[in-house]
């Protein structure tokens, strides 16, 4: 589906953000990327919609050439990638149902979107994202009036509004509470099931990873270091990604705060 | 026992560091102040009696006489009024194209230099010398007074106008970039929205510049309340021209407080 060969990007202060990164991902593949900061998790989804332009090396989407279009032919590509970001991204002047139909701006002409006279085919498919991701009361609210959680949601109508082939997402979570963030990668699990949808989650809480994606790519300083299954990845291969640590201790912390999470929902609920 | 003394601490100095050069650049600066000073000559008997007439002007003020040249003062403030409105409004129509094209992260270099140097050309140029310009093209008048005012908000508008877009939230340009959209499309659903508030409060701030800049240039043959003015000035009428700019101010303060409702609103 997606097939990535060779790729390096060198930024015009010299910094060598990926260096000879080859993989492919099949329909349907969760992918979770992870690597310590400034390991080119960022550059490398950026470089395949080619927000960021990659110096070496060759993307293909299907049978699509991604690198090396430009203009129109470069914006009917864009639209076959949805992109889910970390701070969202919403526009957030603009109101909740925009934001999902901005999704559609690489299929309609500038004055139907001008005017926001989008075919109704398109407005039905906006609501009933909507419906799908629970924000049907808040589709004329403005943007920045939705929580952390439900403004993630409209990132992920917006994305999945573009009817894409593969999802790119950029550390869904980094912004979000420790529960909520849960929620979004189920629900961005679900999605990528129901339809069959491959996926890049660039994600820096191996915990999450490694519960939530059925393949894990390790980057370091802008190269390869693992590709596998979660279940490949040891302490001794989070230890060749990230340095030396102690990795059992992190899991068990992340166990107690789950523990300490439920002990709470109990608590409120009268149980202890 | 090092630990128990006391250890003294002064704020770095931040911009000069070598004490030699910063107390040699402060004595410069006050002996240049003060050779300066000292070099503006005084006519202490030309005050006097300028004083005599200042506070003649300054008695008319208090009695301001609205009714022997109401005429005149009601034409000069309509035309005063058409000219802020119009050359406002087409200003600003103006100044969105060139400011869209003077940002650097929306337009390209060869558009940008371009669209640079028109805002540079128009803010260079200081009003007053600009109306003696078009007055001389196009005759006394406050179309002459339009025309000034026009160029002048453009420059302004489209300056603002260009550093609002470059200060935008990238990442929200980035997400609808990333959905297909087209460069149109980026501008109206990504830059729009984020600096729609602040272009409606910088118009209105501008329509109170244009005006009180139209009983300005109005002193050079611009039409408008400030030819009015100017005549009543020349004929030693103080206490009509206590009354024009009374009324001057007044509609300053109206449209200081009004535009700064709406543009509360439209946060």
């Amino acid at each position: 589906m997606l097939t990535v060969r060779n790729l390096g990007k060198t930024y015009k202060t010299g910094d060598r953000a990926l260096n000879d990164v080859s993989f492919s991902v099949d329909a349907g593949q969760v992918v979770g990327l992870i690597g310590p900061s400034g390991a080119g998790k960022s550059t490398l989804i950026r470089c395949v919609n080619r927000l960021v332009e990659p110096t070496s090396g060759k993307i293909f989407l299907g049978d699509t050439e991604l690198t090396g279009l430009s203009g129109p032919g470069l914006r009917t590509a864009r639209r076959r990638i949805g992109m889910i970001f970390q701070e969202y991204a919403l526009v957030e002047r603009l109101t909740v149902m925009e934001n999902v139909l901005s999704g559609r701006l690489g299929y309609v002409p500038f004055w139907r979107s001008f005017s926001r006279r989008f075919p109704q085919a398109d407005v039905d498919k906006a609501f009933a994202l909507l419906a799908r991701v629970g924000l049907t009361d808040h589709a004329d609210k403005r943007a920045d009036a939705l929580s952390g959680g439900q403004r993630q949601r409209v990132g992920i109508a917006r994305a999945l509004e573009q009817d894409p082939e593969l999802l790119l997402i950029d550390e869904p979570t980094a912004s979000l509470d420790p529960k909520t963030s849960r929620q979004i990668m189920r629900l961005i699990g679900e999605i990528c099931t129901e339809r069959n949808l491959p996926a890049i989650i660039n994600i820096h809480d191996v915990v999450l990873a490694q519960a939530f994606t059925q393949r894990i790519i390790g980057l370091k300083a802008g190269e390869v270091v693992f590709d596998g299954t979660p279940d490949e990845l040891t302490d001794d291969v989070l230890t060749s990604i990230y340095g030396e640590e102690d990795w059992t201790a992190m899991r068990r912390n992340e166990g107690d705060t789950e523990d300490a999470a439920s002990l709470e929902i109990e608590r409120l609920a009268g149980l202890v | 026992m090092a630990s128990d003394a006391v250890r003294v601490w002064r704020r770095p100095p931040i911009l000069i560091r070598d004490w030699r050069w910063r107390w040699g650049i402060y004595a410069v600066a006050v002996i240049y102040l003060v050779m300066a000073v000292s070099s503006v000559e005084v006519n202490w008997a030309r005050v006097y009696e300028g004083l005599e007439r200042g506070w003649r002007f300054l008695q008319g003020f208090l009695v301001p006489d609205f009714t022997s040249r109401w005429n005149d003062i009601r034409s000069g403030l309509v035309e005063s009024l058409t000219m802020t409105v119009t050359s406002t409004i087409v200003g600003v129509l103006i100044s969105i194209p060139i400011g869209i094209g003077a940002a650097r992260n929306l337009a390209p270099l060869p558009v940008y230099l371009i669209c640079r140097s028109v805002i540079a050309i128009s803010r260079s140029l200081q009003e007053i010398i600009v109306a003696i310009l078009f007055v001389a093209m196009f005759g006394f008048g406050p179309f002459a007074g339009f025309l000034t005012l026009t160029f002048a908000t453009v420059g302004f508008m489209a300056k603002l106008l260009a550093e609002d877009i470059e200060d935008i939230d990238e990442g929200q340009a980035e997400a609808v970039r990333a959905t297909g959209a087209s460069w149109w499309q980026v501008v109206n659903y990504a830059v729009q929205p984020q600096v729609m508030p602040r272009l409606i409060g910088l118009s209105l701030y501008r329509l109170d510049i244009n005006f009180r800049e139209s009983s300005v240039i109005g002193i050079v043959g611009a039409g408008g309340i400030g030819a009015t003015l100017n005549t009543s000035i020349d004929r030693y009428e103080y206490d009509s021209a206590g009354a024009i700019l009374l009324i001057i101010i007044v509609i300053v303060m109206l449209a200081e407080y009004s535009s700064g409702f709406v543009r509360k609103w439209v946060q």
